[in-house]
């Protein structure tokens, strides 16, 4: 609960500190801020708490999941210091705008209670909302803004529908209510709470961007300041699957058999959209676009096949996801910046295109080394943390014995790595331009940090055990 | 502890060498690989021939799933890992003559390969084994990616593409081996693969855990018709790149057809093996006739290549105990007769600038260190008595023949076959006349001929006296066989 106080008062506090001349102190205040809420986080270690009228719980696994969170956003702030340099931007907004969209996302991830988990989910799209649209004189920024908003208000609707029912079926809002209402299938249960449960589901689906629910995604993605997108495909995610996680297994276990078929078939949809539509972008950053619907499909597996250890798979594949994919947006954004690689194309789309990494290893090692880092990560090969990411989810499915659906995610796996690889072959294989590119010293750290967190979860994956 | 050793230092010593640069990066990668050998050496020497596992390393890795990091070395895995350690030294000592670009990352990058193979061919954990099985390929697809020939970027990508393809299907299948293994003190469940070994799997599950192996070797190694890869990578990559792929690497199909797919589901080999070893004939007698119509020396040894591990892969498949000896000593014999013939190519490559058979000839004029030691090779892949090819192939083929006959008869045409292409190759490049770019052919410069000396030393070693390695292999492989038998039948 304390790190929703403290995130909300910081936020407000970076809305005045937006008064001052300078915008040198907003990034170090930021960071400091995110530091101070994740020390705080910790405080309650090995505790179960319920807060505002049983409407929010927190206990270890929500706390390693605000961790995840608060980490993948004290990364993306510390790469964005090119807010700095722009005119235009008005970075006190939009950190104080990050600050209270995390508020969302650490409800989302505690929830105890429906009303809880809307309001969650509510304030941090509201605030990507905005940030999606923050570059006001990008016209593709503003569309996909304005796409954003009205496909999210439209699902938002279908979410607080299914709500609605799921209190008319069971006369409870809490998890631990509709749980206990579920979980005696033998007295019959409502039809109400079916149709609830799907049209909920449906909701959250959405914020994730699974499949068939991934349309805005690319073009979100792509218009979206770098910056933001980074900040979107990692939080918005963790946030997503937290709370999908805490609802199927408090609330939905009892009628499992009945959900996990239709998960299973998104699960398989969305694998094979992501995957095969990523092969064909010739923009990196609509490809990351794509590759994160198809890590949406990874994680569902683990949801699909609810048990023992999806607890521990979903933690950890997000939290190598995020790393790998900040990592990547990271690399990006230096790339883009200063190789002007933003041609137009015909359509007014820019196209942020891999040939932009042409050479790039041998201009400047760090980067190609932190981009391949990343990019294998994503792709799941051994001795990074995303395999181990792969490998726990695998598990869970095969503890359930859904074999085929193990068989489709194998299969796409190998297309992943066609494009993730296409990126190293840029860097690697081919040669490009002749300047390197500038990197501040603490975007290294960051990289750095980055890389080295892929590598040593990938090399000792018990590091994390014994968190949750 | 020596296993991990083994593992350990080629990672060191290469991670230091990515800070060098220029001739001091060769010689202290060849330092090291020295080193390593003589580790390798040390350990066949003082190796106890039974089919214990020796010189352990065992180290909770993920405590609570009950994977370890688990190492060590038993009768299969000795003469791999001497092979292993062998090979990389020379290969190493083979490029002296030649300069690299950005040597600290190719000589680095090949001593990570050489760990890696290590660890494959010691783990004792089914995890451990999945995870140095691909991160072998990441060391070799960066060398031969970054330092082939012009058309290197989309060959080596389907080479990478493709391998690990088939890997995940393995993942898959030492997923659910892992799920049906028992709790044990500490964990739910173990991942060691003798646990693997001790299942009872209905002959269902067997059936696809058999194809989820086969697959992943299959392509490794590469049994037809999952070869495609294979030619163009061997040509498109840079000579020492293609030595360890075809020295070393595609033995890890091999060995994993041996350590898994055998004792693990006997009962899914009894209902799909016969399928396999078709396969592995028909691979043995396509890749040997289109050996015949190469031209391009590389191409020829590659295909030349595809058809010896074919036969390998049927005298696994053949389940009987010479056959499975036969593949291990032939493992390590086609190891040092395919990187003597690539190094041949490779000279006559740098010195000439071309490959092809029809624009060489009459090197024999001007070369007699570089005749006899081509020759020596030669005759050692085309399985003369007293060579080492000899050995294998006449166990390997005496497995096939207790197999069956006709699939024996079969396989029998690798040696005339080979013989012809061999041959044929040795005529037209080294007799006839001289082109005008042969004519001042230069005979081997020292170091080029301390390559050969240790390689031609092991061609008649192993065929002369081959009991020297035959003893070590032959508990383990009695007691595997021992396995296959014990599980095949307390099912039926």
């Amino acid at each position: 609960m304390l790190p929703i106080v403290l995130l909300s008062i910081f936020g407000i506090v970076l809305l005045f500190l937006g008064f001052l001349k300078s915008k040198a102190i907003l990034l170090p205040a930021t960071l400091l801020f995110l530091l101070v809420t994740l020390a705080v986080n910790f405080l309650d270690w090995n505790k179960t708490y319920l807060y505002f009228n049983d409407m929010l719980r927190t206990n270890n696994l929500s706390m390693v999941f605000t961790a995840i969170i608060l980490g993948s956003a004290f990364m993306v702030v510390a790469l964005s210091n090119s807010f700095i340099e722009d005119e235009a931007a008005q970075p006190a907004e939009y950190y104080g705008i990050m600050l209270f969209s995390l508020v969302g996302a650490v409800m989302m991830v505690s929830f105890e209670n429906l009303v809880m988990l809307f309001v969650g989910v509510e304030v941090l799209s509201v605030a990507m909302y905005v940030l999606t649209g923050s570059d006001k004189r990008n016209l593709r920024s503003n569309e996909a803004a304005l796409k954003y908003f009205l496909m999210g208000s439209f699902t938002t609707g279908i979410m607080l529908f299914g709500m609605a029912l799921l209190f008319g079926a069971t006369g409870s809002f809490t998890i631990a209510g509709i749980g206990a209402y579920a979980a005696n299938p033998q007295m019959g249960l409502s039809l109400l709470l079916y149709v609830g449960l799907l049209m909920l589901l449906i909701g959250l689906l959405f914020k994730v961007s699974a499949a068939p629910f991934h349309f805005w995604t690319p073009d979100v993605y792509d218009g979206a300041p770098t910056i933001f997108t980074a900040f979107m495909s990692t939080v918005v995610k963790t946030a997503g699957f937290a709370a999908l996680f805490r609802l199927l297994s408090v609330s939905f276990g009892g009628v499992y058999t009945f959900w996990w078929t239709i998960l299973a078939i998104i699960t398989a949809i969305t694998l094979v959209a992501g995957n095969i539509t990523a092969v064909y972008q010739n923009s990196f950053k609509r490809m990351m676009a794509y590759s994160s619907i198809s890590h949406a499909g990874y994680l569902l597996i683990g949801l699909a096949a609810l048990g023992t250890q999806t607890k521990q798979a979903i933690v950890f594949y997000s939290l190598a996801y995020s790393v790998a994919t900040i990592s990547a947006f990271g690399v990006l954004l230096l790339v883009a910046q200063q190789r002007s690689t933003q041609t137009l194309s015909s359509e007014g789309a820019s196209t942020e295109s891999f040939d932009a990494f042409n050479g790039l290893a041998r201009q400047n090692p760090l980067l190609g080394f932190a981009m391949a880092v990343s990019m294998l990560s994503l792709a799941g090969i051994p001795l990074t943390a995303g395999f181990w990411g792969k490998f726990y989810m695998f598990s869970t499915a095969v503890e359930r014995g859904q074999i085929w659906l193990l068989v489709v995610a194998v299969l796409m796996s190998a297309v992943g790595i066609y494009y993730y690889f296409r990126v190293i072959i840029a860097m690697y294989f081919r040669d490009g331009a002749i300047e390197p590119i500038r990197v501040a010293p603490f975007y290294r750290y960051v990289l750095l940090a980055a890389t080295i967190l892929t590598l040593g979860l990938g090399i000792a994956p018990g590091l994390l055990q014994g968190l949750f | 502890m020596l296993t991990l050793a083994l593992i350990l230092f080629p990672v060191i010593a290469a991670t230091l060498l990515l800070v060098t640069s220029g001739d001091t990066t060769k010689r202290l990668a060849f330092g090291a690989a020295l080193a390593e050998l003589a580790l390798a050496v040390y350990v066949f020497n003082t190796f106890i021939p039974n089919a214990e596992s020796q010189f352990g390393f065992d180290y909770p890795w993920i405590g609570s799933l009950g994977i370890r990091f688990s190492s060590g070395i038993d009768g299969v895995s000795v003469l791999l890992v001497l092979l292993t350690g062998l090979v990389v030294p020379f290969i190493i000592l083979s490029t002296f003559e030649r300069n690299y670009e950005r040597p600290g990352a190719f000589y680095a990058l090949m001593l990570y390969m050489q760990a890696a193979l290590m660890g494959v061919f010691t783990a004792r954990d089914g995890f451990l084994f999945y995870l140095f099985f691909e991160a072998a390929l990441i060391p070799i697809y960066f060398l031969a990616a970054m330092w082939g020939g012009e058309n290197r970027v989309p060959v080596t990508f389907k080479f990478f593409v493709y391998t690990i393809f088939g890997s995940l299907f393995m993942l898959l299948a030492l997923v659910y081996l892992y799920y049906q293994t028992p709790a044990t003190v500490t964990a739910a469940h173990s991942s060691a693969i003798a646990d693997f070994y001790k299942l009872k799997l209905t002959p269902e599950a067997q059936g696809w855990v058999f194809w989820a192996f086969f697959i992943a070797f299959a392509i490794k190694m590469p049994i037809f018709p999952f070869h495609t890869w294979q030619p163009d990578t061997y040509v498109e990559s840079p000579t020492p790149a293609t030595m360890l792929l075809a020295g070393i690497m595609l033995k890890m199909g091999v060995y994993g057809l041996i350590r898994f797919i055998l004792p693990i589901v006997p009962l899914g080999v009894e209902t799909w093996g016969q399928l396999a070893i078709i396969l592995s004939v028909i691979g043995i007698i396509y890749g040997s006739i289109i050996a015949i119509r190469q031209r391009d020396m590389k191409r020829l040894i590659a295909y030349s290549s595809f058809s010896h591990v074919g036969l390998m892969a049927a005298g696994v498949f053949s389940q009987t105990e010479t056959g499975m000896q036969g593949a291990l000593v032939q493992m390590l014999a086609h190891g040092i007769n395919v990187v003597g013939m690539f190094f041949v190519a490779d000279i006559i490559f740098s010195r000439t600038n071309t490959r092809q058979l029809d624009q060489l000839g009459g090197i024999t004029r001007t070369t007699p260190k570089l005749t006899v030691y081509f020759m020596i090779m030669l005759l050692g892949s085309v399985a003369l008595p007293l060579t080492n090819g000899f050995i294998g192939e006449f166990l390997l083929l005496h497995g096939v023949f207790t197999y069956n006959n006709y699939l024996g008869l079969a396989a029998g045409f690798t040696i005339i076959f080979g013989a012809v292409y061999m041959l044929r190759m040795f005529q037209k490049s080294m007799f006839g006349p001289s082109s005008s770019r042969t004519e001042s052919f230069a005979d081997l410069t020292s170091s080029e001929s301390w390559v050969f000396v240790p390689l031609v030393v092991m061609v008649f070693w192993m065929g002369v006296y081959p009991q020297t390695f035959l003893k070590v292999t032959e508990p383990a492989v009695a007691n595997l066989m021992k396995y296959v038998g014990t599980t095949a039948v307390s099912l039926k």
